[in-house]
């Protein structure tokens, strides 16, 4: 068996970039990628539309949830070897698991993501969401996402 | 506290964004649903409804199963939310959650969820273990006044 004829380069930030701008649910919460080097963070802007509890008032902890698992998503695609044809590997999520450690003030929240392990079939991630500091995360997610193979036959 | 749990989505913004539906509300129960969208979708290759998008229904209805169980409305904040994702939900299918507060401890709210695209409860396309932490709104939000 040979190796996917994959080689390994600089994946361009505008094609993931451009991969995101394609997903209608990272366009209706409003997702924001940055990109410098290998070190990518995502933003979600606030908007009036992502609280789930007006009486704090505080963001939706389903959103916080989405925002780091396509944080996940992101930078473990940045993490592999992109294909001969140029064509990015989007992992899908198998579990995730979230500690919610504060409510989201309604204001701009910021994920990182840590790719603990990249195998040949899994990942396995860890990502932190935070608002003014990011010494102070509002939430930590941690989980596995199955890496596609080249290889139609699994 | 189903009636009061049935306004916890109706007053939550970003389920109404999604366009989250309460189908049921018993004692300790929630079963609620998000209509297949364009808008919502993840994967535009094949129409597929975003996880994300799965998770806040999950989650939402967890939160309302946890406090339809309550005798007595208290606050309720999620400590931790675990989410299986078994399968791709079908395009164009509404994915219908069925949440049920199975423990309730004085200050914990234990709550299973699993996520549906047809009638078919065989075969569900996640599913959810939460933990709810009760009364931990404000700080001294559930105590009486100092007199």
């Amino acid at each position: 068996m040979t190796e996917p004829s994959t080689i390994a380069r600089d994946l361009d930030p505008a094609a993931l970039k451009a991969l995101f701008d394609r997903v209608p649910y990272a366009k209706f919460i409003g997702l924001k990628l940055e990109l410098k080097g290998d070190e990518l963070t995502a933003i979600l802007p606030y908007q009036d539309s992502l609280i789930g509890n007006p009486m704090l008032p505080a963001l939706h902890g389903g959103v916080v949830a989405a925002l780091m698992e396509l944080t996940a998503v992101a930078q473990i695609t940045l993490s592999q070897p992109v294909g001969p044809d140029g064509a990015l590997k989007v992992p899908k999520t198998i579990d995730v698991s979230i500690d919610y450690l504060r409510s989201g003030r309604p204001v701009d929240t910021f994920a990182r993501a840590h790719v603990t392990k990249l195998g040949r079939r899994i990942a396995n991630v860890r990502v932190e969401a935070w608002q003014g500091n990011r010494a102070d995360p509002i939430a930590a997610l941690h989980g596995h996402f199955l890496i596609p193979q080249d290889d139609p036959l699994g | 506290m189903a009636g009061n749990a049935a306004m916890m989505i109706q007053a939550t913004p970003h389920a109404q964004a999604l366009g989250m539906r309460v189908l049921a509300i018993e004692e300790a129960r929630c079963v609620a649903d998000i209509p297949w969208r364009a808008d919502l979708v993840g994967d535009p290759d094949t129409g597929v409804i975003a996880s994300g998008a799965v998770t806040t229904l999950l989650d939402n209805s967890c939160g309302v199963a946890a406090f339809a169980a309550l005798s007595a409305p208290t606050s309720t904040a999620t400590l931790d939310l675990r989410i299986d994702y078994m399968r791709p939900a079908r395009p164009g299918a509404a994915v219908r959650a069925d949440a049920r507060c199975y423990k309730l401890t004085r200050s914990v709210a234990f709550v299973r969820a699993f996520a549906f695209d047809s009638d078919d409860e065989s075969d569900p396309v996640a599913a959810a273990q939460a933990t709810f932490m009760l009364g931990a709104g404000k700080a001294g939000q559930n105590r009486k006044p100092r007199g």
